[in-house]
């Protein structure tokens, strides 16, 4: 397997506080990443930094064989580099549909080529999204009308919308009911099945561990530890991080 | 092409309109009829930006007195040049201040960029202010013919025609922005600017095409000013009653569709004409502020928008 990517020695400050100090991480291609860490330790400002919403100091970021560094959120995604953000950004004035629309529209048929679809295609590629993630009867509502947890999954139903080659799924399963949760680990598997490459941020551990192939941790903008699930979970930095917190 | 049709009721729509000024033959339904028109495309000019992406340009006169300022140029250079075409280098003047605007400020987001489009229109009416050669401070006397070219009759007519015909134009643009990507991409930024970039719009290549159309189209609207005063003078080529006008109409009508800037021309501009006539020009502005603070508060949405709600 090659790395899709790769970050190296990134580092990002806020004035004076270091949220994230010199990090290394490599992805595979076709890998299932779960990143786990108390609150506060930078998995956000990583992701952030990773897609270009946040510039990083130090550091850089390679994505399929590109460096990235430089590049603005937009041409990362339109590389293949798609999120969803922990606290949910809808477009709070198009309707669920076309907050849908708005990736296919400007990533999809922006790269061009035959994947580019016209507006019936994008229509019906809304609805199938929509229906992956349960909300499809809320096709046509604003994003007001819909719960905090919904707005999570209309999250992750955009980013997919990018069609990436890696999705990075901040946080989208706080709050969910135990069936939601399995809905949103099916679909990441099936994603994953199809050559998308996975980053998990999660803090339920059970879906943590049923989707991590491997798994990293971040305390306090470092990463202590980095390898298969099931060793980094006993790693005694990471249980006394854990249990300390 | 989707938008045929449309353009044809447009243009249709506007020959009525014409047709029933030269079956009145009255001047001043010319003269009052320019104005409601001129407003129709500054507040769509101003909605572009404005209410599609919304940046609060709050520099509208700077854009229009660069129109009205470059007929001024051209009128002392080529007197012989038609006014479309003058019209066309107003336009294509403003659109590049709108573009340079852009590049400078757009990197600031909310209340900044609005106060820096104030200070733009600062820094250009000093400007003209200070250039003798369109008339600085004194102001410039523009002979308006005494025929119009091409249909006969009072030359406002042909003014009128003119900025009918750039209605058309900018209604057409206007109307075809939202239903394109760009329309789209155009909201995205207005909901949520970081969340848009993720989704792959490239959001400052998208503003710098609102900041460039709207200000050449504002530009245009300001173009024909010259002739319909014949005398123009910094004081009234600046006028706030454009900038508050030109935010005030989009409001009141609606900012999320080309409808809106029409209702509120139509209304507020009919209104105040109305008022001119019959009170005095004072109490224009005073009932503007009044009719936009009521709006601000209770609809938001503007009166497009109250209708929108009930579906
Ligand atoms: N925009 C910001 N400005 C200042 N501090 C920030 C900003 N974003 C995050 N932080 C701080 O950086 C640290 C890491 O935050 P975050 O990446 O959201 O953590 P996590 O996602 O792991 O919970 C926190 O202490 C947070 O307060
Ligand atoms: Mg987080």
């Amino acid at each position: 397997m090659t790395a899709i990517l790769h970050v190296e020695g990134l580092g990002k400050r806020f004035g004076g506080f270091v949220a994230l100090d010199s990090i290394e991480l490599e992805v595979q291609d076709g890998e299932r990443l779960g990143l786990i860490g108390p609150n506060g330790s930078g998995k956000s400002t990583l992701v952030n930094c990773i897609c270009g919403t946040l510039q990083n100091e130090t550091g850089s970021v390679r994505f399929a064989g590109q460096a990235l560094d430089g590049l603005s959120a937009h041409e990362r995604t339109r590389r293949g580099l798609a999120r969803s953000f922990q606290l949910p950004r809808p477009f709070g004035s198009l309707s669920l549909m076309d907050n849908l629309r708005i990736p296919i529209l400007y990533t999809v048929n922006a790269r061009g080529g035959a994947r580019a679809i016209g507006n019936e295609a994008i229509v019906a590629r809304c609805r199938d999204l929509l229906g992956e993630v349960g909300l499809v009867a809320k096709a046509d509502r604003l994003p007001r009308d819909l719960t905090q947890i919904e707005m999570r999954k209309l999250e992750l139903a955009r980013a997919m919308a990018a069609e990436p080659k890696l999705l990075i799924a901040d946080e989208v399963m706080a709050g969910l009911s135990h069936n939601e949760v399995d809905e949103i680990i099916a679909l990441l598997i099936r994603l994953n099945d199809q050559g998308v490459t996975v980053i998990m941020i999660e803090h339920i551990m059970r879906a943590v561990m049923e989707v991590s192939q491997r798994l990293a941790v971040l305390v306090a903008g470092r990463k202590i530890a980095d390898g298969a699930p099931k060793d980094v979970v006993r790693d005694p930095e990471v249980v006394k991080a854990y249990l300390g917190e | 092409m989707r938008g045929v049709p449309f353009i044809l009721c447009l243009i249709a729509a506007a020959a009525v309109i014409f047709a029933c000024g030269r079956w009145i033959d009255n001047s001043y339904a010319f003269f009052a009829a320019y104005v409601v028109v001129q407003y129709i495309v500054l507040g769509t000019a101003w909605n572009i930006l404005g209410g599609y992406t919304g940046y609060v340009n709050f520099g509208v006169t700077a854009f229009f007195a660069i129109g009205a300022y470059s007929t001024v140029v051209l009128y002392k250079l080529v007197p012989a040049l038609p006014l479309p075409v003058m019209v066309l280098v107003g336009g294509v003047m403003a659109g590049l201040v709108g573009l340079g605007t852009g590049y400078l400020t757009l990197r600031l987001r909310g209340v900044f960029f609005s106060i820096a489009t104030l200070a733009l229109a600062v820094v250009v009416q000093t400007l003209i202010t200070n250039w003798d050669f369109v008339g600085g401070a004194r102001g410039a006397y523009v002979l308006r013919p005494r025929v119009a070219p091409l249909i006969g009759g009072e030359y406002v007519q042909y003014l009128f025609l003119v900025m009918l015909g750039l209605c058309v134009i900018v209604l057409a643009t206007a109307r075809a922005i939202e239903r394109s990507a760009l329309g789209y991409g155009f909201t995205a930024i207005r909901d949520d600017e970081a969340a848009a970039e993720a989704s792959g719009v490239p959001t400052l290549k998208l503003k710098l095409i609102a900041t460039t159309l709207s200000g050449g189209f504002m530009g245009m609207a300001g173009a024909p000013l010259p002739y319909y005063v014949t005398y123009l003078d910094p004081a009234s080529g600046f006028s706030l009653n454009y900038a508050v006008n030109a935010i005030a109409m989009p409001l009141i009508g609606g900012m999320n569709s080309w409808v809106g800037p029409i209702v509120g021309a139509v209304l507020v501009g009919g209104l105040q004409e109305y008022l001119r006539v019959t009170i005095s020009s004072a109490v224009n502005v005073l009932v503007v502020g009044v009719l936009l603070v009521v709006f601000v508060i209770a609809a938001p949405q503007g009166i497009v928008g109250l209708f929108q709600r009930k579906k």
